[in-house]
């Protein structure tokens, strides 16, 4: 068993801390840790990337399966988001059935990506209404020190950029054996990335560590991207009872692009 | 306060800071020495000839003894360890404690170091309250701690974190000279159970960063010759 919660007198002082501006490691409250990406991690995915933003580290593989079409649309590819939380990653994860937070990060990074447009899923038709490409996101976080959402959403956004589309054999099945050169078909202008913003008190902060997500009161996951030179919420989810003030929606409302920016420049450097 | 706590600790059999004895890093297999002079002691096993090492850690010689100090690991709980925990349940005859441990501890109301009237027990502790306590007995029900006893009790402020539980012998130090080293430069109050919880108290915010840094350093570079020098290097600055 490991402690979950923070005690009492840490969150005081987390507070007292943040109020007055300042972190245990010496970060601003609204300042990203370095991040590193690294591609083709994994040999079997058609595209991978270990991403290592501070000491959390993720790494995110896409597999590409022909599989039959939803019913509500024919003709468009399927995207699929998974996560595993594997007890390596933090003592706080168990193994066993998907629980709440295994089950929530998956789905915060699909609709950041889905709603995005950045992957145009009508070109993953193979045949229309009986054959389409299935692209499947994996998610498995290696080390957990916190802000795993926003970790998880780089390393998806890489990992598709890296992605390659296999051959198709005569039978119509996938010949993972034979890769094309062609890259999945993806949106150049479009890079949707998640912004989590947390708060604690009175301030709000983003990319905390283990502890200082334990001690935080509420989260509020943001799916951002740029079309057309404007930035987009695609998709946005609150967590715990805690609730922010509308000062604070419109303090969020003007970080948002500014990060965005930031965060896109530096995973740029690596793609 | 947290001077009683270290007090508490010095039944602990600490780990020296600076040994004459010789030391080195060993992995899990690594042979450390061979021949039938010599006994394996804690972390070492033998094998034929050979003495291995068990587990990842510092190999030492004390006469023909061989034992490895663990680098990493989980904390196993010993009797008389002095532990800072957290309040996770109230029951109805004592409080349920998170010690970071494989088994939560329980803190009976008996324990406790005055009369405690059973209606207001969260009056005394309430959930999310953190204490230091000492083990008094391991068994198959658990672990049973105890408040009886020099500088144990709640602690008033401050923080907690999180360091390796074998880094902790080095953190207090010989005599608990590297914990007062980092007390008297921050003007903090440091507490460290040997669970790997660590409790500073000050009320300047930036020294309790600082008495932080400090631990962590230590944490990290338990290996290291020469520590207490370069703690004060960086407290220095």
């Amino acid at each position: 068993m490991s402690s979950m919660k923070s005690a009492g007198i840490t969150i005081d002082t987390f507070k007292k801390l943040f109020t007055a501006g300042k972190r245990f490691d010496g970060r601003g409250l609204m300042e990203y840790r370095p991040f590193e990406v690294n591609f083709e991690v994994s040999n079997c995915a058609e595209g991978s990337a270990r991403v290592r933003l501070g000491k959390s580290e993720v790494i995110v593989g896409v597999k590409m399966n022909i599989d039959k079409p939803y019913p509500d649309s024919p003709d468009k590819g399927n995207l699929m988001v998974s996560a595993d939380l594997l007890p390596l990653a933090s003592p706080r994860f168990e193994a066993g059935p998907p629980k709440f937070d295994a089950i929530e990060l998956p789905r915060l990074v699909d609709r950041a990506i889905r709603e995005s447009g950045m992957i145009n899923l009508k070109e993953l038709v193979v045949t229309p209404g009986e054959k389409v490409w299935t692209v499947i996101i994996d998610i498995y976080p290696i080390n957990a020190d916190g802000n795993l959402i926003d970790a998880a959403s780089i390393g998806a956004a890489a990992a598709l950029k890296s992605a390659v589309i296999p051959g198709i054999t005569e039978a119509g099945t996938p010949d993972y054996k034979h890769r094309t050169k062609k890259k999945l078909p993806l949106s150049d202008e479009t890079l949707p990335l998640s912004i989590t913003v947390f708060k604690l008190g009175n301030t709000l902060f983003l990319d905390p560590t283990r502890e200082e997500e334990e001690a935080s009161e509420t989260r509020t996951t943001f799916g951002v991207s740029k079309w057309k030179g404007s930035y987009m919420i695609n998709s946005c989810q609150k967590s715990a009872p805690v609730c922010l003030t509308r000062a604070e929606i419109e303090e969020i409302a003007k970080l948002l692009p500014k990060k965005y920016d930031e965060l896109n420049e530096r995973l740029k450097k690596f793609l | 306060m947290n001077q009683q706590i270290d007090e508490a600790q010095e039944a602990e059999p600490m780990e020296t800071e600076q040994s004459t004895k010789k030391r080195r890093v060993v992995v899990p297999g690594e042979v450390i020495v061979s021949g039938e002079d010599f006994l394996p002691s804690e972390g070492a096993r033998r094998e034929g000839q050979d003495i291995l090492a068990s587990r990842f850690g510092l190999a030492e010689e004390a006469g023909r003894v061989i034992k490895v100090i663990p680098i990493t690991g989980a904390f196993i709980p010993r009797r008389n360890s002095v532990v800072l925990g957290r309040v996770t349940q109230i029951t109805l005859n004592g409080w349920v404690i998170d010690i970071d441990a494989a088994s939560s501890g329980f803190l009976p109301i008996d324990e406790s170091p005055r009369f405690i009237n059973k209606n207001e027990m969260d009056q005394f502790l309430a959930i999310g309250d953190v204490v230091a306590a000492k083990i008094w007995s391991i068994n198959v029900r658990g672990i049973d701690l105890t408040l009886k006893g020099k500088g144990l009790g709640k602690l008033e402020g401050g923080f907690i974190f999180r360091v390796s539980p074998n880094s902790v012998p080095r953190i207090i130090g010989r005599e608990g000279s590297m914990i007062s080293l980092i007390k008297e430069r921050t003007g903090c109050d440091i507490g460290a159970g040997q669970n790997g919880w660590v409790w500073v108290q000050s009320d300047n915010l930036d020294s309790q960063i600082q008495a932080r840094k400090a631990i962590e350093f230590v944490s990290e570079n338990v290996h290291v010759d020469g520590l207490t020098e370069k703690v004060e290097g960086l407290l220095n600055k």
